[in-house]
């Protein structure tokens, strides 16, 4: 299929990105890497009369640390995610979901902010976000906020993110000595969405997990906080037991969907399996 | 290596060696030309409005307001293209009582698919088009939808076809007697119930057509992207009412074709006849969707089977029960019952039982037209038997390998025929069974094997034996009354430069037919094969032939090249003889050399011979017509067909806790007679090991209870990719069939025919220490967990 005509916009400035949003009335969307939303205009999933192109506004670019946080401009590339040092070493949740994401080509042109602000349940980025437990920059026509990872993910395919604002940057908070982390995922074929993914970032202190941040992905509308499973682990060792009480919670976490292919039992059973790995994973360099 | 000097280094010795493939540079280049790269003055796009039920009365159909929308030309149904198409019917007589409905390339009143075209919206783009067909509104009332595969059978279902009564498009049966009787007094008996799922070619290229009809000449030029050109000329001028001469069809490079192409769709018969309403040229290319909607699809089958074996683990009969569904027609000219036709026929050829009953089922369903594929039924065929045999392996406590060792047909007991009628030449079972053994180090592996279950680790071994359809005579679809040639044509020429064009029946769809029949030419004319450009794909410019169908363009074609070739020597020996006064058995070509057939000594260049022909011809003698065109067609004689054979290995590590099977290696060794390049054959092999992984592990069109195809994206059917498959070994045996001078037989579907049964037999090899056992493909996680008890 052909998209339907659109006309296209190529603003150099944050501001005058949203601008052109708001002269368009409602019927805008904003372009970055394109990887998904080029493919929804040819089969005209979405058909909008605007088509805003940010990836020439350099304020979306960039990677910094600033006073504890990592900023990541929206415009960051996947590509980028897997080689930059400075997110290899202070966002490493991001990292090591990288080469999970697609296929090379896909990751040379889609960009992190693209993905998150997309934020498909299935995807690994929104929900290594969740896992850290980032901040989001988020910019309007009145100025620019920032809303935590917590509070940003609110149904499929809807995030804080209002008509016509736009994602602007990642504020991570960096890794810290005590902190140990996993991801992994089970997908049917390398660089399809998962199955089921998750990515897990714990506060190790005295052997005991002091804090703890467990997200599945590919279970449900968003990237889902297992937080019984998160309860049955705080203030423990990661030995066997805390890790089958973790494994037990994730049913009262989960409500993921069910199909033919993918049983709803089969998510779960597999979150499961995938836990226990990730957390055996945690124990063993902790 | 030795240094040896082999039959390979006489000059022009091209039969036998790995030659690359001259085509695949340019194509590599991105200079490939394909229908979708064709642009022709005042070409017009079509889209298609495409019916959202699986079963539905078109009510009413409103294109006015799509009318006027901008760059629109035409707007057509179903019954202004009747007007210029005659309907087709896709039954064959041989198949006896089968039945199908008249096809027309768009509905008048009903639809019966979902995805199924309706209305054909033509304009200046096809973005433009498809903004046009967003308008049209069509007024259907829904029918209930035939989908389960025993709904299409059970009393008081709707029926799809009123006028044929049911929904049974074929019933056949073959029963050698006594069946009952065997089983009741059988040492042992192992029985399954098999589910082989719906799945499709996905072809790099989609299906793609542009028509090209000038009303001035009644001239009808179709590129098509297809494997059979003639084929659709004479469907073209039949169904069109244009004279066979005046209808082109050209085939340029095709982007995989896996006998996709060569099915009568809709969308193709349509573009054609709106170029006739037109007078314009209209060019229609499928995008993925679809194609997963509206391509055909494959296998579909249940399969209920039993074998019956004696206290020696001796195979003495098998009893199979098949349903396949097809849609909701049988396609055309091939049909659809010609799948499962071959499935009930091919079940337990490779042994030497010859007890046998079978009922095949054929139904119509609310699904897209169902047809052939690469391997037509042979998957399935083989899945069956060598998961019965496996388990007949467990049952008497021997060995997967002895068990078959017991059981294969003898080497020596050719010529020999299947108790379905199949007739084999000569095939080497047992001499491929010791090499696939020696291959893989089956004994190391098993030994492995054994240790790594100590370890919690699971991996299986599964073996599959085959034979292979290849070089179709006329039994295939001529006796049946389809106007499929089962003969090729060639003309090959020596230009006046002393270089040599080959313009052959046979076609090209990047497995590189053009590469062999150069090969062949180059051998037996004996000139390099630099010198030669082999011509298809073109029927103004090629004779009539078959095309490239069931692994016949190497048997068939390339011994239509060899005879041309020697034909032509003949006549070039001749004229040199004329030229240089000596006796023509004295001389031969090697090189472009008339040389000394005696001591190889060079007389005079192929080149000089040409140049004297074409432009001295008053210096030859008086009385002396130089011919250095011939025109050679050759149709196969002797067995129907020349059946190949062969086993191949699958060893998988599957991991019990996700049910995610790791495909560690593959291992092939087949027998196809004369190999006429090492290379393309190998590739031929693992291609067809890849689609048939495909199968085993991830395609599956996923239907819903309403008729609604579930996964028609890439994203969504699977298909296998490199990153997950194994490394193919592979090794050959030849036995050439001695019902052609080339003794070739085909290659092309011998990996997709056996891998999936490996495949079904190495991951119930690993999950047999759960007492687990899995009869379902795509052999995916969650049927493997269910098989496990896990979920």
């Amino acid at each position: 299929m052909k998209a339907r005509a659109f006309s296209y916009a190529r603003p150099t400035t944050v501001v005058e990105a949203l601008q052109t949003f708001a002269a368009s009335g409602d019927d805008a969307s904003y372009i970055a890497g394109g990887q998904s939303l080029v493919p929804a205009l040819a089969l005209r999933l979405q058909a909008p009369q605007v088509l805003i192109d940010i990836a020439h506004i350099p304020e979306l670019r960039g990677i910094a640390l600033q006073d504890g946080w990592l900023r990541i401009g929206a415009l960051t590339r996947h590509c980028e995610t897997l080689s930059d040092p400075l997110i290899a070493r202070h966002a490493p949740l991001f990292h090591d979901a990288a080469p999970y994401v697609a296929h090379p080509a896909i990751r040379n042109k889609g960009t992190l902010g693209g993905s998150i602000a997309l934020a498909d349940p299935a995807s690994e980025f929104p929900a290594m976000a969740l896992a850290m437990g980032v901040e989001l920059e988020i910019a309007n026509l009145s100025g620019s906020r920032r809303v935590p990872a917590d509070e940003y993910f609110i149904d499929l395919f809807q995030t804080a993110i209002e008509p016509g604002e736009l994602l602007t940057a990642i504020h991570v908070p960096v890794v810290q000595p005590s902190h140990r982390w996993a991801f992994d995922e089970l997908a049917r074929r390398r660089g399809d969405y998962a199955i089921v993914g998750s990515g897990i970032l714990a506060d190790m202190r005295d052997e005991l997990v002091a804090q703890i941040r467990l997200v599945l992905f590919g279970v449900g509308n968003t990237p889902v906080r297992a937080k019984r499973a998160e309860d049955a682990l705080r203030g423990r060792q990661l030995d066997q037991s805390a890790i089958v009480a973790a494994q037990a919670a994730l049913s009262d976490d989960l409500a993921p969907p069910d199909d033919e292919h993918t049983p709803a039992a089969m998510r779960i059973h597999l979150a499961r399996v995938l836990l226990g790995r990730l957390l055996g994973r945690i124990a063993e360099v902790a | 290596m030795s240094d040896a000097l082999t039959s390979l280094d006489r000059p022009n010795s091209y039969i036998g060696r790995s030659v690359p493939r001259p085509n695949a540079k340019r194509l590599l280049a991105g200079r490939g030309r394909y229908i979708t790269d064709i642009v022709l003055p005042r070409m017009l796009h079509v889209a298609f409005v495409r019916s959202p039920h699986a079963h539905a009365r078109i009510v009413g159909i409103d294109a006015e307001d799509a009318r006027k929308m901008p760059g629109v030309r035409l707007i057509a149904t179903g019954a202004d293209l009747a007007k210029v198409c005659k309907p087709w019917v896709g039954t064959l007589d041989h198949f006896k009582g089968m039945k199908s409905t008249p096809q027309l390339p768009l509905p008048l009143d009903k639809v019966v698919y979902a995805g199924q075209a309706v209305v054909a919206v033509v304009a200046d783009t096809r973005a433009l088009a498809e903004d046009a067909a967003e308008a049209v509104l069509v007024e259907y009332e829904e029918l209930p939808a035939v989908i389960d595969i025993d709904a299409a059978r059970t009393p008081g279902t709707p029926v799809i076809s009123p006028e044929l009564g049911d929904n049974i498009c074929f019933h056949g049966k073959i029963d050698t007697g006594d069946i009952d009787t065997i089983f009741a007094g059988a040492a042992h008996v192992v029985e399954e119930e098999f589910h082989f799922g719906r799945h499709t070619a996905v072809t790099m290229e989609p299906r793609a057509i542009v028509a090209d009809f000038d009303p001035n000449e009644m001239r009808l030029t179709a590129h098509h992207a297809t494997q059979t050109p003639y084929q659709f000329q004479d469907i073209y001028a039949r169904h069109f009412g244009i004279p066979e001469a005046n209808v082109r069809v050209v085939a340029p490079d095709i982007g995989g074709s896996f006998g996709m192409k060569l099915h009568v769709y809709h969308e193709d018969m349509a573009t054609v006849g709106l170029s006739m309403l037109l007078g314009r040229p209209v060019k229609y290319v499928a995008d993925r969707i679809e194609s997963f909607v509206t391509d055909i699809h494959a296998r579909d089958h249940r399969v209920r089977a039993r074998m019956a074996l004696d206290s020696e683990g001796t195979i003495i009969a098998m009893d199979v029960d098949d349903v396949t569904a097809v849609g909701p027609f049988s396609a055309y000219p091939r049909t659809s019952v010609v799948e499962g036709n071959q499935v009930f026929r091919l079940i337990g050829t490779p042994y030497r039982f010859q007890n046998y009953r079978a009922d095949l089922q054929v139904v119509f369903q609310n699904k897209v037209q169902m047809s052939q594929y690469r391997a037509v039924g042979h998957p399935i065929a083989f899945a069956v038997t060598e998961r019965l045999v496996d388990m007949a392996a467990a049952r008497t406590g021997l060995d997967p390998v002895e068990i078959r060792s017991r059981n294969l047909i003898p080497d020596d007991a050719y010529p020999c025929a299947a108790p379905t009628g199949y007739k084999f030449e000569s095939l080497s079972h047992h001499a491929c069974l010791a090499r696939l053994r020696e291959l893989m180090d089956y004994d190391r592996l098993r030994a492995e094997q054994a240790e790594l279950r100590r370890r919690n680790i699971y991996r299986g071994i599964g073996i599959a034996s085959f034979v292979e359809i290849s070089n179709p005579g006329p039994a295939f679809y001529g006796v049946g009354g389809a106007r499929i040639s089962s003969q090729d044509g060639a003309v090959i020429t020596i230009t006046p430069s002393g270089d040599v064009r080959c313009a052959i029946s046979v076609t090209e769809l990047g497995q590189g037919t053009e590469t062999i029949v150069g090969q062949i030419v180059g051998e037996h004319l004996g000139v390099d094969r630099e010198r030669i450009k082999v011509i298809t794909g073109d029927t103004e410019n090629t004779p009539h032939g078959g095309a490239v169908w069931a692994c016949r363009g190497a048997g068939i074609g390339g011994e239509t090249a060899l005879r041309a070739a020697r034909k032509l020597k003949e006549n070039v020996i001749s004229l040199a003889g004329s030229i240089l006064q000596e006796q023509p058995d004295r001389l031969d070509v090697r090189a472009g050399w008339i040389v000394d057939a005696a001591s190889g000594r060079q007389r005079i260049e192929l080149a000089e011979i040409a140049r004297i022909a074409y432009f001295r011809s008053d210096t030859l003698p008086p009385g002396t017509q130089a011919q250095l065109t011939v025109a050679q067609h050759f149709a196969p004689q002797g067995f129907p067909f020349a059946f190949t054979n062969g086993i191949q290995a699958s060893h998988v590590e599957v991991d019990v806790e996700t049910g995610f099977v790791k495909i560690l290696k593959h291992w092939v060794v087949e027998d196809c007679g004369r190999v006429i390049n090492p290379l393309l054959v190998d590739e031929q092999m693992r291609g067809g090991v890849v689609q048939g992984l495909g199968a085993a592990f991830f395609e599956e069109c996923v239907y819903d209870d309403n008729g609604q195809l579930t996964n028609g994206s890439l994203a969504d059917y699977l298909v296998p990719m490199a990153g997950e498959m194994p490394d193919i070994e592979i090794a050959h045996v030849e036995t050439p069939t001695l019902d052609t001078e080339l003794g070739a037989k085909g290659c092309g579907e011998a990996g997709t025919a056996a891998s999936p049964a490996a495949a079904l037999n190495a991951v119930n090899d690993a999950i047999a220490p759960f007492a687990a056992s899995i009869a379902q493909l795509p052999m995916t996680p969650s049927r493997i967990l269910k098989a496990l008890g896990r979920i």
